[in-house]
Formats: structure tokens, sequence, C-alpha cells
């Protein structure tokens, strides 16, 4: 079984608006996987339909070779933080320890969900926040903080929802790392309108705007750009390399 | 000390001496239950203002009415003597808490025009039995609640409903706080959020059905959020929130009972004015140092 996620015949609408027509798809195991599309494209609701969040109209979902709800205990998400309440009083661990819920009746921790949360957290380099409170992280903490939680489910799909949105430049590259070491071991599917950004690492690119449409990375061009969008673009060249000691002249 | 001081200390005296005094047997009641309430305004108005549902409790509050109405109708009209109108109370509140519920998990959209019309009906099905019920009742003091009318059945009431509260709460309280920080996560970690929710709304309920005496319908909701709302400002962990606002509630009640004593006013609403004085000074206060710090 190397399919991650299958998907045939799939449509979905919202109250009469089609969201997704006809999606037949595929995702190998070990990819690394963007969905990219316009706001409102359908980005979000693919991923709750893999979560099982959603029910499709029709069509047949399969992740880890089981029904979405099935396989949720092996999936790791990461919803987009601009969702969740900013004035409430947790911690960091409060937040990642959420991650091991549902393991016990009631829900207490163990020694072993905490050091499993800690080490979550030393994953994306935020163990020095483990007693800050979420609500004065900045927006690049807190993604990665909430990738910490997903992470601290021991998944073997990552959802990943908008990761780069509030993700201060610098702090881009770092990031881009943490998610490329976790590629060795678990399939990543992440939701983003920034293509640049997608392109440097990831495997291939999945194309949601209602209808789906998959690309190896290297074939990205303004035609597919346009089609994808359904406007004129400018394609801005966006090399992460050309800094400091990667300058390339070829 | 300045006259006001003097003033003051004059009156905290004259308001323990009526509390010793054997006549004001009502009024050591009220305090007993101010306290005994505040454990369980404090520990569900914490999950009722994190999980942003003070508008769905406020619609709670408004059914309890028309369970009242019903239940005044039952017992005079219908003649089930027994069926005092805490029964039709605690049973309307819990039927209000899980349509409520299903309303807020299952209907996608317009769910603030289906809670709002329950809170309106609710008002009116009370108003309408009373209308059918020969007889005078006084509606005033189920809105703005009496605490004259508080009895000693109310203690103990009170206190079990605050024995269950502790228990589910410091059970689940892990379960708690994922649903009410992110409940689309806690359902994917297989935890049954949705009956989860509905559990917290029938707690509500029932908090709201035992306190409506002592604050009164329309008023029961401030003192449910209002000091949960002012603990928040002070607190990093959700407990502390909670152990903060139970101190918050007390002193609010408490000072509230006293000065509406003294100064010969309704409890209900003094209290309330205390509350909502607090809270409003906070919000200030934290603003101004907010902007201070940066």
């Amino acid at each position: 079984m190397k399919n991650a996620v299958y998907l045939k015949n799939v449509s979905f609408s919202f109250s009469e608006r089609p969201v997704l027509e006809d999606v037949n798809l595929t995702i190998k195991r070990g990819d690394f996987a963007s969905i990219v599309g316009p706001n409102g494209g359908g980005k979000t609701t693919f991923l709750k339909l893999l979560l099982g969040l959603q029910k499709p109209d029709s069509g047949e979902i399969l992740v880890l070779g089981r029904k979405p709800a099935k396989s949720r205990f092996r999936v790791g998400y990461m919803p987009q933080h601009a969702n969740l309440d900013m004035q409430f009083p947790v911690t960091v661990m409060d937040v990642v320890l959420m991650g091991r819920l549902g393991r016990s009746l009631g829900g207490r921790y163990s020694k072993k969900d905490r050091e499993a949360a800690a080490k979550a957290l030393s994953e994306v380099e935020m163990s020095g926040s483990a007693n800050h409170m979420f609500r004065e992280l900045s927006g690049g903490q807190r993604q990665r903080v909430l990738i910490a939680r997903a992470l601290c489910c021991e998944p073997e799909l990552l959802l990943l929802d908008e990761p780069t949105s509030n993700v201060d430049p610098e702090m881009e590259e770092a990031f881009l790392n943490i998610l490329t070491e976790l590629n060795q071991r678990m399939t990543i599917l992440m939701a983003s309108h920034d293509l640049g950004f997608v392109s440097q690492v990831v495997k291939s690119v999945i194309c949601i705007n209602r209808r789906v449409v998959i690309h190896p990375t290297s074939e990205i061009n303004g035609a597919i750009i346009k089609d994808i969008y359904g406007g004129d673009f400018r394609m801005v060249r966006h090399d992460h390399r050309c800094s400091e000691k990667g300058h390339r002249h070829d | 000390m300045t006259t006001v001081a003097v003033k003051k200390v004059i009156v905290m005296i004259e308001f323990i001496t009526a509390l010793s005094d054997p006549d004001n047997e009502f009024l050591r009641l009220a305090l007993y239950i101010g306290a005994l309430a505040s454990l369980a305004f404090g520990i569900i108005g914490t999950y009722v203002v994190t999980r942003r549902i003070s508008y769905l409790a406020g619609a709670i509050a408004h059914c309890v009415f028309g369970g009242i109405g019903a239940g005044i109708y039952l017992q005079t009209v219908v003649g089930l003597k027994w069926f005092d109108p805490i029964y039709g109370a605690v049973a309307s509140a819990i039927l209000a808490a899980v349509i409520i519920g299903m309303v807020s998990l299952y209907a996608e959209q317009r769910e603030d025009t289906v809670i709002g019309a329950l809170w309106a009906v609710g008002m009116a099905a009370g108003l309408l039995f009373m209308d059918m019920t020969p007889g005078y009742f006084d509606i005033s003091s189920y809105l703005f609640g009496d605490i004259l009318l508080l009895t000693e059945r109310d203690v103990w009431m009170v206190a079990v409903l605050d024995a269950v509260i502790l228990v589910l709460s410091i059970y689940f309280y892990n379960t708690l706080l994922a649903i009410c920080f992110d409940d689309e996560f806690a359902k994917l970690r297989g935890i049954p959020a949705g009956a989860f929710f509905i559990l917290l709304l029938c707690l509500t309920a029932l908090t709201v059905v035992l306190l409506v005496r002592m604050v009164g319908i329309i008023m029961v909701i401030a003192l449910l959020t209002l000091p949960a709302a002012v603990a928040g400002h002070f607190s990093k962990r959700l407990w502390q929130m909670m152990i903060l606002a139970v101190f918050f509630c007390m002193a609010f009640t408490w000072s509230g009972l006293a000065v509406s004593y003294t100064y010969n006013l309704s409890s209900g609403p003094t209290i309330i004015a205390i509350a909502g004085t607090m809270y409003i000074t906070v919000l200030i206060i934290s603003r101004n140092w907010k902007k201070k710090r940066r």
C-alpha cells in the first residue's frame, strides 16, 4: 500500500455551491506535496475531506488505505491559527499536549505524553518556549507550536493549512529545513497560496480551483499559473539561494 | 483617617452586626449561597467565556422563564401540587441546552437567528402560562432576582451542583480545555466534541437555573461571564482563570449584598453594577498598560 491519499471521482459542494468537482488524485507515501490555488478555491475543504471533517457528496476517499475518519489517529493536522482565540489562557506546553489527547479516558497526560510533547517542541526548535503563553508568541512561532502539536500525534501523514502565512522571511528558510527534515519520515501535504515558497522544497504541486491538476514542481510556468488562477500574472524568480554564501553565477 | 474611611468602617460594622441579627436569616443565607454559587459560576463562567458561548447561555436563561411559567401553570391549574416551578425551570433549561447545542453544532448558517428566536419564545411562553394561571405573580422577582426568596433548600441544591461541576471539570479538565481552545482538533483526536459541548451547555443551564433566584434571568449571564472575563486578564492557564473567577465572583456578590443591604437597594442589580464597573475598569487599565509596554 504505497498511496498516502487516494481520491476517485470526488465532488463536494457547500449548499449548492460546488467547491470540488470530479477530483481524481493519488499522493504517494513519502511525497511532499503542496496544494495551491486562489483563496476560496477549495484548499481547506480538500484537507477537511481528508480528515473526515467534511463528507464528499460523491466519490471515494482513502487516507493511508482506510476511510478518512478511521485514519485520523495516524494523521497530524495544523489548522490556520487565525481561527483560534488569541485571548485564550494557555501555555505552549498546554497546546502541544493536546496532540496526545484521546489516549486515555478523561484525558489525563502521562509522563510519556509530556516527553513526546517536549520532543515535538524541540523538533520545531521551540523548546525554550514551553512555558510561554501561546498568546504572546509571534505568528511564525504559533505556526511552529501548532506543527509540534500535530507531530505529537506521531503521524504518518502531516496536513498543514497555510503554514507559510505570518512567517517572517528570515524564518522561512529555517521553517523549510524543519519540514524537509520531517519529510524523511512522513508524507507532508500542505495548502499554500504562496507559489514561490512552494517550489523550493516541494516534490509535487496539486492545483485546486474546483478542478484538480497535479504537476511535478519543475513544470510550473506562467501558462500553468494562468490556468490555475484564471488571470495574467507576472512571474518573479524567487530563489532563496542568492543571498550571501549560496550565491551562484552560472 | 479621613471621614470617608471612617464612614466605610461604620458601614462595614453595621453590616456585620446585621449579619449576626437572628432576624436577618435571609441575609446569612444569601451570603452562604453567594459563596457556594461562586464556585459554579467561576468554573462554568470560565468555560462559557473561553468557548465564546455567552450568547447561548443567555438564550438558555431566558428559556428558563418559560419553564417557570409552565411549572406555575401545572401546579395551579392542572393541579399537580408536587410540581414546584423549579422542576419546570430545570426541565426547560436542559431542553433548551440540548436544542441550542444541536442548532449550534448542525445549523450551518443563521445560527444566531434560531437562537435569538428561542430566546424570545422562551420569555413569551413564560408570560402566556402566567396569563392562563389565575392569581398574581411577582414576575420581577424572576427577572431581577430576590434574595428574600432563597431558602435552605437552595443551599443544598447549589452545594450538590458545585460537587457535580467540580468532579466533572477536574476529571475532564484536559478534554474540556482542548474543546474550548480548538474543538475541531479535539474531534480529530477521537473526542466526542459534540457530546462534550452539549454537556457543557447542560452544566451551564443547571448553573443558570439554580442562581436565577439570586440575580434574576436577565442578569444571570453577567454574573456568569464578568468574573471570568476579569480573571482572564490575570491568568496564564485555564485553571488559574477558574480560581480567580471564583474569587472575583465571591467578591462581587458579597460586596454587592453588603452595599444593597446598607443603602436599601435591590441585591441583583447592585451585584451586577459592581461586577460591570470592575470589568470595565480592568479593561481600560490593561489596555493602557499594554500600550505603555510597547
